[in-house]
């Protein structure tokens, strides 16, 4: 089987997107002739040209307001902000217009437009290229949000994020990228809004996204031999959310572990949790646990960035506190 | 540039729609009869009209907050505008949008815009599109004096000068930001200069004389056509009523009651009315068939209102989401 990575997966599905469908054009910084910060639109510009792969001044709102311009008068953009951290210079853009505009026109106008983007610490880029605040956006209504975690989620995302006549947050890990796995030559997609059990087993759901999905597989791997079976979820996309996967796969355990990169506060775990303490209250044996990052900005120092990434050792913990609750 | 008369009569008449919507939104605000927020437009039509007249129906326009005018002169339908400040289901938007959001992609109207500089860089992706598409359709781009100082403004007057892309950049200098009169937000007086920064062709016109504004966008809206890039157009211009209705006493927090009254005196109406007399274009008897024919129409269009259904409650989950997918069309 073909092991292609994360990055090259996405791009495998931004090209076989873009012989099919002139529409799609590509806008964002250094996505030409530099081929994207990290390699994703890597080749792109010399099959496509210029005029679909748009090198952009620094200008996030403007090239993000761009694409929701383009996407209302006919054309499927992509754009790439270059960190998730500089979303927040376009941040009028996607919540208030891309977001909006179809809810707000009566669905007179409709924004066909994906956004991708990437959240991480881990290369030593301190507080302003590391964030994850991707479950932000899970907060807007008007958007969906993607978060794959493997090459094969990735391209199959990405083929339904095209696919869509809606403003797709495709929200990427920077850490992912040189990852490697499994992913056919072929076409295929993976419908929004629906969960992959990543795993099965019967002890503890783990409810995991994107770097913190193979992470919890190693826990439970590791803990399998104790005889302890977690079952691993992966949303894959936040918004729409499949709720109802959660809450069967919660049932079946009646514990809940939710791992995910964003700080914990008002952060992904906590809706998960939210919705699981409302809707299946009965069901839990144990308080939930909320895997994440500590409440402060990502720090530089090496110590402290590892430190600040949630890991096996803190899922670990997380698991071995549920099981010892009477 | 000489027009037919017929041209110029229907331009007069869209200034007077303009004009008549407003002064009617004016008597149902202070009503009540009408929710929300209204920013009219009243005193800046030749603004709007000077500059649609020179678009086609396939061409488009971003708005703003202060967007009746622009709508109108692009032809939208009153009843549907009035419906949609009622807040009723018939509305362009359904009622979800209201004054600040009108929006009919059909006639190329993108959307008025809630957010000051918000609808720059969205008009810069309706010209890209059109570039890409090979279309020779462009797009105007209305903004005021206030969002000549975002960020927007300036990151989407590079990226169209960048691909020299079809949009006229026509902004009103109402000469207020709110209440912060253009001395106190910028120090330059001629908005139209920022266009040096870009190497784009930037003019300023008088905004109330209807056949300036005309002949400034239709030399731009050419260019742009002729794939020769953007123009800055500035619009000198005044609003004669407040921020919005509600701002006491027609913004007395922040101006004289005086200052408005010679901004009063150079109606862009009245003046090309006088225009028309004088070329004998119409007569008295006409202007006034025109008049009452207008009223009727907003007449009409407040029945229609009122008689519409407000949207249910489970209305509030539907437009969320286009549910149509589409991939390739």
């Amino acid at each position: 089987m073909r092991e292609i990575t994360y990055a090259q997966a996405i791009n495998e599905a931004l090209r076989e997107n873009m012989r099919r469908n002139s529409r799609i054009i590509l806008m964002g910084e250094d996505i030409g002739r530099y081929g994207g910060i990290f390699q994703v639109t890597a080749g792109l510009l010399d099959e496509f040209g210029p005029e679909r792969v748009i090198d952009t001044p620094i200008s996030e709102a403007g090239f993000v307001g761009t694409c929701v311009g383009a996407a209302m008068t006919g054309l499927h953009p992509v754009a790439e902000v270059m960190f998730i951290d500089f979303t927040t210079c376009a941040m009028d853009m996607i919540v208030n217009q891309m977001a909006k505009m179809h809810y707000m026109s009566g669905g007179r106008g409709k924004v066909p437009f994906v956004l991708r983007t990437n959240i991480g610490a881990g290369r030593g880029a301190a507080a302003q290229h590391s964030q994850s605040f991707h479950s932000f956006f899970m907060h807007i209504s008007g958007l969906k949000v993607a978060t794959p975690a493997t090459p094969y989620d990735a391209k199959g995302l990405m083929n339904t994020a095209l696919a869509d006549e809606n403003p797709v947050m495709f929200i990427e890990h920077k850490k992912l990228f040189i990852t490697k796995g499994h992913v056919p030559e072929e076409s295929y997609s993976i419908p929004f809004g629906k969960a992959d059990i990543k795993r099965e087993g019967n002890d503890i759901t783990i409810v995991a996204t994107h770097a913190l999905v193979q992470k919890s597989l190693n826990v439970a791997e590791e803990m399998s031999q104790e005889g302890i079976n977690i079952e691993i979820l992966d949303p894959r996309t936040i918004s729409p959310l499949d709720k109802e996967a959660i809450l069967n796969s919660v049932k079946k355990t009646g514990k809940l572990i939710t791992a995910d990169e964003g700080c914990v506060t008002g952060g992904f775990g906590s809706e998960i949790a939210a919705t699981v303490a409302q809707e299946a209250f009965d069901y839990l044996e144990a308080p939930i646990i909320r895997v994440g990052s500590p409440d402060t900005p990502v720090p530089f120092s090496p110590p402290l960035e590892q430190f600040y990434i949630p890991g096996e050792d803190n899922i670990r913990e997380a698991v071995n506190k549920i099981l010892e609750y009477q | 540039m000489v027009l037919s008369k017929q041209k110029k009569v229907e331009m007069y008449r869209r200034m007077l729609k303009i004009r008549s919507f407003e002064e009617r939104i004016v008597d149902l605000y202070a009503r009540g009869l009408v929710p929300g927020l209204a920013h009219l437009y009243i005193g800046e039509e030749a603004v709007a009209v000077g500059a649609c007249a020179n678009l086609r129906d396939d061409d488009y326009i971003t708005s703003t907050h202060r967007g009746h005018g622009h709508v109108i002169a692009k032809g939208a339908d009153v009843k549907f505008m009035m419906a949609e400040l009622f807040g009723k289901t018939t509305g362009y938007c359904k009622g979800k949008g209201g004054s600040m959001h009108i929006a009919d992609v059909d006639i190329g109207i993108l959307g008025a815009n809630g957010i000051a500089g918000g609808g720059l860089p969205i008009a810069v992706g309706a010209g890209l599109s059109s570039k890409y598409r090979k279309t020779d359709q462009v797009t105007i781009c209305f903004f005021g004096d206030g969002a000549s100082n975002n960020g927007t403004f300036h990151e989407s007057l590079n990226l169209a000068a960048v691909h020299k892309l079809p949009v006229i950049f026509t902004c009103e200098n109402n000469q207020y930001a709110i209440s912060t009169e253009q001395t106190t937000h910028q120090t330059i007086k001629d908005i139209s200069i920022r266009s040096i920064a870009y190497d784009i062709p930037g003019v300023t016109v008088e905004g109330n004389d209807l056949m300036a504004v005309y002949n400034a966008l239709n030399e731009a809206v050419q260019r742009a056509r002729n794939g020769r890039g953007p123009t800055l157009v500035e619009c000198k211009t005044y609003r004669w009523r407040g921020h919005h209705e509600g701002d006491p006493n027609l913004g007395e927090r922040y101006r004289r009651r005086e200052d408005i009254k010679p901004w009063i005196e150079k109606c862009p109406i009245k003046r090309f009315e006088k225009v028309l007399l004088k070329e004998r274009v119409l007569d008295q008897a006409k202007i006034d068939e025109i008049k009452n024919a207008v009223q009727k129409e907003i007449d009409e269009a407040v029945e229609f209102a009122n008689a519409s259904p407000f949207p249910k409650n489970e209305d509030i989950y539907e437009d969320v989401f286009e549910e149509e997918m589409g991939g390739s069309r």
